[in-house]
């Protein structure tokens, strides 16, 4: 009997009508593509993006050159060294991140004992040659001025979590 | 009109078939051997033997010549190897080529094989090239088709056989028995007394 | 409205520019001629048109089918219209893009086995009949001609993979060649059932023996051989789930992964033209071709008299070439041993089963197909 329902089931491609008719329904079911530069999907405040070094809000640069980054980094994208001040406070002179090499772990953020390196949501950069995706201190001490208003909400909204 | 396209196909009939033999590439000598089947299947149909002439492709250029293709590609031929033994199967293939040409003479030149009573089939009937030859062939020719397909029909099963042979080196599956398994065959659902943690 | 559109043409352009140029004495040939290829070009472009957006209807379906929408971004003319414009902005990328050449290739083979894939997929267009009066060859033999130029189709596979000198390609030219050989064994027994049942070889008399009403189509008595025809069909175009040759999983893109650019999309087009080709095979042989399906219903018939035939066999044929993105959405790939036990195995008895059945309806003259 098994053997007679085996035949049918299969001279009667039964299971692949079954399969068609599966696909048949969802043709007409509703499409989730989501239109990306006009739609987007909301973002987590712990999104990791752009890196991005920040300030205290009086001017002064919060990297105090403890290379704790530099040292978690899985992929040694970070590459730090630094130099007495004249007012006697350790600082950096060089803060480079290679975003060719980052796999966006969050780690700098996570070691980082000032609240310095941070990550913001920007995710739509691009670099036209090679040397653009290479940021400089400067370059991520822009950024980090640029967006700080949004930085800083993040990690408001972060904080009892911490 | 008809002239042009008669001389274009009969000439590259007689160039792709020298090719064949000439050049030293297995795989180009096959290809050449297509070609000249295709050409010749174009000069049968300016003969009006269109049928042939597709069947032809169909079956030579279709089917034979791809798995002749599919076993020479597959095999790693060294043509230097290949040429070794030229000068000692030379006179052996003199003499075959030598009898090969006789025959064909006699075929074409002499009255041996009766070609002067071979008739002009008359291209204007207005019943298909493919019914006139289907009639033939199951009506005059009934028994010598069915002997001929018997024939194949041996060979075929021989060569299936050939091919069968159970050696217990290989390590074939069997689709259909993969196909045809159900869950029933494989799993076994076994009940057991949970085990409990004290002991 | 094509037929004067056709007459127009060769009366006003095509007879002066003969009689301007030929010599009097080939007038008559040269003008033979070039009305045939006034009539190739009618065929073959619409056939490359169809190509090109088959490829985007098979992205917008398999998308719907899988909860997206599909190609939407390049329109035409600064509006978007569906992403109507993607197939153009496809073939201008290919055309633009370098044909790389690999240094140990075979250089005429590479160059020449796009071509051989091309050329019988739209060659076998002659003889497809559009209507009761629409073909370019009406040939005795137009069933074997057809089947005769499908399986040439391997070549341009065959040769893509072996000129390629690369590993990928040979296996799947090799998958290729084994499974073109063997379903084209069982397609064939196919189109003898068809063979048998219309009496004749000429494409246009078995659609004319179709005609009756939908029932006398030969779908009915013909079902187990069109269902085989068709599968058949899905795996000699190569198109999943037969999909071995290209196999992306497994062998990267098969036969044709060194190929780039233009060379590429050539095989590309012979594969939708194919696809094309055995759709509009399916309806003429199974579905009765250019006849009305409202055939001998009553009221519906003289409703729908006005709508030319090759409406309806284009409607069918749209169908069919549905059913093969619908099949690629749905099915996974099949495993390539079980590829060959489904065509030998399976395919060939059923086939040979069929005959003997339908060479008994026919002799004993059943209603209402065969009396």
């Amino acid at each position: 009997m098994n053997k007679i329902k085996r035949y049918f089931n299969s001279l009667f491609l039964l299971e692949l009508m079954k399969g068609l008719y599966l696909t048949g329904r969802h043709m007409f079911r509703k499409k989730i593509t989501v239109q990306y530069p006009e739609e987007k999907t909301p973002q987590s405040h712990r999104f990791r993006g752009l890196h991005a070094l920040r300030r205290y809000p009086n001017g002064e640069e919060r990297c105090i050159a403890c290379k704790l980054c530099e040292a978690v980094c899985p992929a040694a994208a970070i590459t730090i060294e630094s130099e007495q001040r004249e007012d006697g406070s350790r600082r950096t002179t060089r803060y480079d991140i290679d975003l060719t090499k980052c796999i966006f772990c969050g780690f700098c953020e996570e070691s980082c004992p000032v609240d310095s390196i941070v990550e913001t949501r920007i995710f739509e950069y691009h670099g036209e040659e090679r040397g653009d995706l290479l940021l400089t201190k400067s370059q991520l001490l822009e950024i980090g001025d640029k967006y700080e208003k949004e930085i800083a909400t993040d990690r408001e909204a972060d904080s009892k979590f911490r | 009109m008809t002239q042009i396209i008669f001389y274009f196909f009969g000439a590259m009939l007689l160039l792709s078939a020298t090719m064949v033999v000439v050049i030293k590439n297995p795989i180009h000598a096959a290809l050449f051997l297509v070609l000249s089947f295709f050409s010749s299947a174009a000069v049968w149909l300016l003969l009006n033997a269109e049928f042939l002439a597709i069947v032809l492709v169909l079956v030579y250029v279709g089917a034979v010549m791809v798995l002749f293709l599919f076993v020479v590609m597959m095999l790693d031929i060294n043509l230097t190897t290949l040429r070794e033994g030229f000068a000692r199967y030379f006179p052996l293939g003199i003499v075959i080529a030598l009898s090969m040409a006789i025959t064909m003479g006699l075929v074409v030149g002499s009255d041996y094989f009766a070609t002067a009573t071979y008739k002009q089939v008359s291209t204007t009937t207005t019943i298909s090239n493919t019914e006139l030859l289907g009639r033939a062939i199951y009506t005059d020719y009934l028994y010598q088709f069915e002997i001929a397909g018997a024939i194949l029909l041996v060979a075929i099963i021989a060569a299936i056989s050939l091919s069968m042979s159970k050696s217990k080196i290989t390590k074939s599956i069997h689709p259909t028995e993969q196909v045809n398994v159900k869950k029933e065959d494989r799993l076994r659902v076994v009940k057991m007394k949970t085990e409990n943690k004290e002991g | 409205m094509l037929e004067t559109l056709y007459h127009l043409i060769s009366q006003y352009i095509l007879l002066p520019l003969t009689l301007f140029i030929f010599p009097t004495d080939y007038q008559t040939e040269a003008m033979i001629f070039l009305q045939t290829t006034i009539k190739v070009i009618a065929i073959v472009v619409p056939v490359l048109i169809t190509v090109a957006y088959f490829t985007y209807a098979e992205r917008k379906v398999i998308g719907f089918i899988q909860g997206r929408i599909g190609p939407n971004r390049v329109g035409l003319f600064g509006f978007r219209l569906w992403g109507l414009g993607q197939p153009i902005a496809d073939a201008v990328k290919l055309i633009v893009k370098e044909i790389v050449i690999p240094l140990n290739a075979n250089r005429q083979l590479f160059v020449i086995a796009p071509i051989l894939s091309l050329a019988p997929a739209l060659a076998a267009w002659a003889v497809i009949p559009f209507d009761d009066t629409k073909v370019l060859a009406d040939i005795n033999a137009g069933l074997l001609y057809v089947l005769a130029l499908t399986s040439l189709a391997v070549y341009g596979v065959i040769i893509a993979g072996w000129a390629s000198n690369s590993k990928y390609a040979f296996l799947g030219a090799m998958r290729s060649a084994a499974q073109i050989v063997a379903y084209e064994i069982a397609m064939g027994f196919a189109l003898v059932g068809v063979l048998i049942a219309a009496g004749s070889l000429n494409l246009g008399e078995i659609v004319s023996a179709q005609s009756g009403s939908l029932i006398h189509w030969f779908w009915l008595p013909l079902l187990p051989l069109f269902v085989i025809y068709f599968i058949s069909g899905v795996a000699e175009t190569n198109r999943a789930p037969f999909d071995v040759a290209e196999g992306e999983s497994e062998i990267v893109a098969g036969f044709h992964v060194e190929y780039s650019g233009m060379a590429f999309s050539v095989f590309f087009m012979a594969e939708y033209a194919n696809m094309i080709l055995i759709a509009v095979l399916s309806a003429l042989l199974f579905f009765g071709g250019w006849l009305s399906p409202f055939q001998g219903i009553i009221f519906l018939e003289d409703l729908f008299s006005w709508v030319p035939g090759m409406f309806w066999l284009l409607a069918k044929t749209s169908i069919f070439m549905f059913l093969f993105l619908w099949f690629r959405a749905t099915f996974p790939r099949y495993r390539y041993d079980q590829i060959m036990r489904l065509g030998w195995k399976v395919f060939i008895p059923i086939t040979i089963v069929w005959l003997v059945v339908i060479s008994v309806l026919v002799i004993v003259n059943t209603p209402p197909w065969f009396n």
